[in-house]
C-alpha cells in the first residue's frame, strides 16, 4: 500500500509541476495577471506531495518491504535502521527521488520567501522551476520508478559495505541540497531573461539562493572529502575521481557566479555573463547528475547497452540547457555589458576570478569528458587523473590565490597600483617569511606545495587586512562572511600542501610485540581482537602508539567482513594531533604469523576540512548579513554604490 | 648483504615460527627499506590505475590485482629501473588506459588546448571590457 500511496503522491506532484508551469505562462500574459497568485500554492503543494512521494520510499526500507524491488535490490533485514534509512538514498531510483524532493522544496522555498524579486519575474522564475521539475519527474516515472513492485523476494541482497557509514546518511543529501539548490539560479536567471529584467536589484533577490546553495555544495564536497578519507582506508583526501569531479564542477561555477553577481549587484556591470554562469553552474549539477547516475562512467559500452536512463537524462540536458542558451541569444541583445571599469580595480579583480575560476572548470570537464568522448568517437581508452588534473589546475588555482589576496583590497571602479601594494605590504611580508622558513627548515619540498604554502600565508594575512582599522562593531556581517571564506581557503590549501609535502608513510607486515616508526611515532604492534558487528564480522589490531618519551596511548584500527554482499572493508584508526593525524589501518594475513599494518603520519592534513568548513561558515555568515541588510537597512541596500566611499571598498 | 638477507628469509620460513622477524617483505603491501625508492614508487602508483576497480589509482586499492601491480612496481624500482621505465612497461602491458597521466599526442592534445584557448579567449574578451589609461 505504501508504495502505491507513493507512487501516485509522485504521479500528482509531476501534474503540480505541469501546473505550475502553465500557470506562470498564462498568468505572465497581458490582461492574465489574476492568475498569478494561484501559483504559490501550487508550488507548495508539489513540494508536500514530492515529500509525501519520498517519505512513503523511506518508509518501505525502514519496513525492509521486499516486495518493493529497490528495497530487495539494495536493502537487508539485518541492517541497523539507520542504514536502512540512509540506503534509500544510496541507488540510483531513491537518489533521483531525493532529487526532486529538493527541487520541489526549492520551489516551495521560493513561492514562500522571495520579496524582493519583480512580480512578472518571480512568475516567470517558478514557471521555469516547474518545468524542471516537470522532466526529471518523467525521467522518474517512465524510466526509473523507485516503488516498482516484486513478488517472491524473502531476503534483499544488501547495501555496499562502504556506504554503510554515518556519512551516507548526511552526504548525499547534502550535496544534492547544493546541485539542485543552484536550479534557484538557473530559474532566476530565465525568469530575468523572460521579463527582461537583468538588473542590480534582480542580482540581489538572487545572491541568497545562490548563497544559499554554494554552501550546501562547499559542505557536501568537504564532508564527501572527509568521509572517502576515513573510510576507503588509504589515506587518500580527493582522487580526481569523475564522481568527485561531478561535484566540483557546479562548485567552481557557482564559486564564479557568487562574485560575478556581485558586481552586478554593486556596480551594475557584468549583466550577460552572471547570467550565463547562473545557467551554466546548474548545467554542471545536471552534468554531474547525467555523468553519476546513467552508467556512462562505469563503461562508455555499458552505458550504450542499456541506453534509455542515460538517453533520457541527456534529452533533459539537450531541452533544459539548450533552451536556456537558446533564449539567451535570443534576449542577449537587449542586455548591454553595464558598466566599464579600469584594469586596476575590484571589477577587474572579480573578473579575473571568473575567468580562473572557469578556466579551472574546463580543465575539470576536459579530464572528466574528453576520456569519454574520446572512447565513444575512436574506442581509444585513456585515463586522465591527479597528474593532469594537478599540473594543470594547480598553477591556475595559485594565480587564483593571488587575485584573491589582491581582490578584497582593491576598490570598485579604479585604483591606483601604489595604493593597493602599501595595503598589501604586511601580506607580501608574511609571504616572503613562510617562503624563507620552508626553504631554510622545511626539508626538500616540491614547487607547487612550497608555492602552495607561501600563496596560503599571503592570502591568510591580506583577507584580514579589510577589517584593519575599522570598527568591527559596525562592520556588516557580509564583510567577516568574505574574510571568513578568503581565510578559510588559505588554510584549506595550506592543508593540501602540507599534506603533499609533508606525509610519511609506512606499510609494514608486523608480528606481535615489533615496533615500527613512523614520522615522529614508535608503533607497537600489541595484540588482536576478533568479534561480531552487527552484520559483519571485525578484526582490530591493538596498537601502542608513542611519541619521544610520552605516553603510549592505543589505537585499534579494525577490519570487517562483510557477508550481505561478501566485502571486506578497513575502518581505519585515526588520531588528531594539533599539527597533523596519525593514520593507521590494519589488514589480512601476512606470511609468518604476521599482519599487514600501514601506518600514515599526515602533518596538517586536517587544515584541508577545517578550511572547508571555514569557506562554508563565510558563506553563511554572508548569507545572515545579507538577509538582515534587506530585512533591515533596506535604504542603505538600494542606494546604488556610486561614489564608492572607503568603506565601501571592502564590502 | 642482501642476498645472505633474503636466504636468511627462506631458511626462517622454512621452520614454522611464532616470532617472526625478518621475513620475506610482500611489496604488495610493505614498503621499501630504502625511503628514497619508496617515494618514487609511491607516486607512480598514484599515477596507475587499478585496471579491476571504478577510477581508483592502485596506491588506494585492496583489489588482488592493485596489490599484484604494486609488487611489480616496488620491485622494479628496487631493483634500480626509473619511474619512468616502470611506466612505460605498465602501459605497455596494459595500454594507455593504466596510466592517468595521459600521454600527450594529437589524440589528447584537446585536453591542453581547450583550457588554453579558454584563458586566451577570456582575456581577449576582459581586455574590451577594460578602459585603459582614462582617468575619471
Amino acid at each position: 500500500m505504501i508504495a502505491e500511496a507513493g507512487l501516485a503522491a509522485l504521479w500528482l506532484a509531476a501534474a503540480m509541476a505541469l501546473l505550475q508551469l502553465a500557470l506562470g505562462a498564462l498568468a505572465l500574459r497581458p490582461g492574465q495577471g489574476g492568475l498569478a497568485p494561484a501559483i504559490v500554492p501550487v508550488a507548495m503543494l508539489q513540494a508536500l506531495l514530492v515529500s509525501i512521494a519520498f517519505a512513503c520510499l523511506i518508509a518501505t526500507f525502514a519496513r525492509s518491504d521486499m516486495s518493493v524491488l529497490l528495497v530487495a535490490e539494495n536493502s537487508h533485514s539485518a541492517k541497523p535502521m539507520i542504514y536502512k534509512i540512509a540506503g534509500t538514498w544510496g541507488n540510483h531510483e531513491g537518489s533521483m527521488l531525493l532529487w526532486v524532493t529538493i527541487l520541489g522544496l526549492a520551489g516551495a522555498t521560493i513561492a514562500m520567501f522571495e520579496r524582493k524579486l519583480r512580480a512578472d519575474t518571480k512568475l516567470a522564475t517558478l514557471a521555469a522551476q516547474g518545468a524542471i521539475a516537470l522532466g526529471f519527474y518523467a525521467f522518474l516515472l517512465f524510466s526509473s520508478n523507485p516503488f516498482t513492485r516484486i513478488a517472491g523476494v524473502i531476503e534483499g541482497q544488501g547495501l555496499n559495505p562502504l556506504l554503510q557509514d554515518p556519512g551516507l546518511a548526511f552526504h548525499p543529501p547534502t550535496l544534492y541540497a547544493g546541485y539542485v539548490g543552484m536550479s534557484a539560479a538557473f530559474s532566476f536567471a530565465v525568469g530575468a531573461l523572460v521579463t527582461r529584467n537583468v538588473t542590480p536589484q534582480f542580482a540581489r533577490a538572487m545572491r541568497p539562493w545562490i548563497l544559499g546553495a554554494w554552501i550546501f555544495l562547499t559542505v557536501g564536497i568537504t564532508a564527501g572529502s572527509y568521509w572517502s578519507y576515513y573510510t576507503l582506508g588509504w589515506g587518500g583526501w580527493w582522487f580526481w575521481d569523475p564522481v568527485e569531479n561531478a561535484s566540483l564542477m557546479p562548485w567552481l561555477a557557482a564559486t564564479a557566479l557568487i562574485h560575478s553577481v556581485t558586481v552586478l549587484a554593486t556596480r551594475d556591470g557584468l549583466r550577460a555573463w552572471t547570467i550565463m554562469l547562473a545557467v551554466l553552474a546548474f548545467s554542471m549539477s545536471m552534468v554531474g547528475t547525467f555523468l553519476v547516475r546513467s552508467g556512462v562512467l562505469t563503461s562508455v559500452h555499458s552505458f550504450a547497452v542499456d541506453p534509455s536512463r542515460g538517453i533520457f537524462i541527456l534529452a533533459l540536458l539537450a531541452i533544459y540547457i539548450g533552451g536556456a542558451l537558446a533564449l539567451f541569444a535570443l534576449r542577449i541583445g537587449t542586455v548591454t555589458e553595464g558598466n566599464r571599469f579600469d584594469i586596476v580595480s575590484r571589477e577587474a579583480a572579480l573578473v579575473v576570478n571568473n575567468l580562473l575560476l572557469t578556466v579551472i572548470l574546463v580543465v575539470v570537464m576536459a579530464g572528466t569528458l574528453y576520456p569519454l568522448a574520446l572512447e565513444g568517437a575512436s574506442g581509444a581508452k585513456i585515463s586522465v587523473g591527479a597528474p593532469y588534473f594537478n599540473a594543470t589546475a594547480g598553477p591556475l588555482a595559485l594565480l587564483l590565490m593571488m587575485i584573491m589576496a589582491a581582490g578584497p583590497l582593491l576598490r570598485w571602479r579604479a585604483d591606483k597600483p601604489k595604493l593597493v601594494l602599501s595595503r598589501m605590504a604586511l601580506a607580501l611580508l608574511a609571504g616572503a617569511a613562510a617562503l624563507l622558513a620552508l626553504v631554510l627548515a622545511g626539508g626538500q619540498i616540491g614547487a607547487m606545495p612550497l608555492l602552495g604554502l607561501v600563496a596560503a600565508a599571503t592570502v591568510a594575512v591580506a583577507s584580514l587586512a579589510p577589517l584593519w582599522k575599522r570598527k568591527l562593531t559596525r562592520t556588516p556581517l557580509f564583510t567577516f562572511g568574505m574574510v571568513m571564506a578568503h581565510v578559510g581557503c588559505a588554510v584549506s590549501i595550506a592543508g593540501m600542501a602540507s599534506e603533499s609535502a609533508f606525509t610519511q608513510e609506512n606499510m609494514v607486515a608486523m608480528a606481535q610485540g615489533e615496533t615500527k616508526s613512523v614520522g615522529p611515532f614508535a608503533v607497537t604492534f600489541a595484540g588482536l581482537r576478533e568479534f561480531p558487528g552487527p552484520n559483519y564480522a571485525a578484526l582490530e589490531g591493538v596498537l601502542l602508539v608513542k611519541q619521544g618519551a610520552g605516553k603510549p596511548i592505543i589505537m585499534a584500527p579494525q577490519l570487517h567482513q562483510f557477508s550481505d554482499p561478501p566485502m571486506l572493508t578497513n575502518q581505519a584508526a585515526i588520531k588528531t594531533f594539533w599539527n597533523g593525524q596519525l593514520y593507521l589501518t590494519i589488514g589480512e594475513k601476512a606470511v609468518g604469523n604476521r599482519w599487514l599494518v600501514r601506518m600514515w603520519w599526515k602533518p596538517f592534513v586536517t587544515l584541508i576540512w577545517l578550511g572547508g568548513a571555514m569557506i562554508a561558515l563565510g558563506g553563511l555568515l554572508s548569507l545572515l548579513g545579507r538577509v538582515k541588510r534587506d530585512l533591515t537597512g533596506k535604504r542603505a541596500a538600494d542606494a546604488p554604490a556610486r561614489e564608492a566611499p572607503a568603506k565601501e571598498a571592502a564590502t | 648483504m642482501r642476498r645472505l638477507f633474503a636466504l636468511l628469509a627462506a631458511l626462517l620460513l622454512a621452520i614454522p615460527l611464532h616470532t617472526g622477524q625478518a621475513l620475506a617483505q610482500d611489496y604488495a603491501e610493505e614498503s621499501l627499506p630504502n625511503p628514497r625508492q619508496e617515494e618514487q614508487a609511491l607516486a607512480l602508483m598514484d599515477a596507475i590505475r587499478c585496471v579491476v576497480c571504478q577510477g581508483q589509482p592502485i596506491s588506494g586499492s585492496n583489489a588482488d590485482l592493485a596489490g599484484d601491480m604494486r609488487r611489480i612496481i616496488r620491485e622494479k624500482i628496487a631493483a634500480g629501473e626509473s619511474p619512468a621505465q616502470v611506466r612505460a612497461w605498465l602501459v605497455s602491458k596494459y595500454g594507455d588506459w593504466v596510466s592517468f597521466q595521459p600521454q600527450v599526442s594529437p589524440a589528447t592534445s584537446p585536453l591542453w588546448l581547450v583550457p588554453l584557448a579558454t584563458l586566451i579567449g577570456g582575456f581577449w574578451l576582459l581586455s574590451r571590457r577594460i578602459r585603459i589609461g582614462r582617468k575619471r
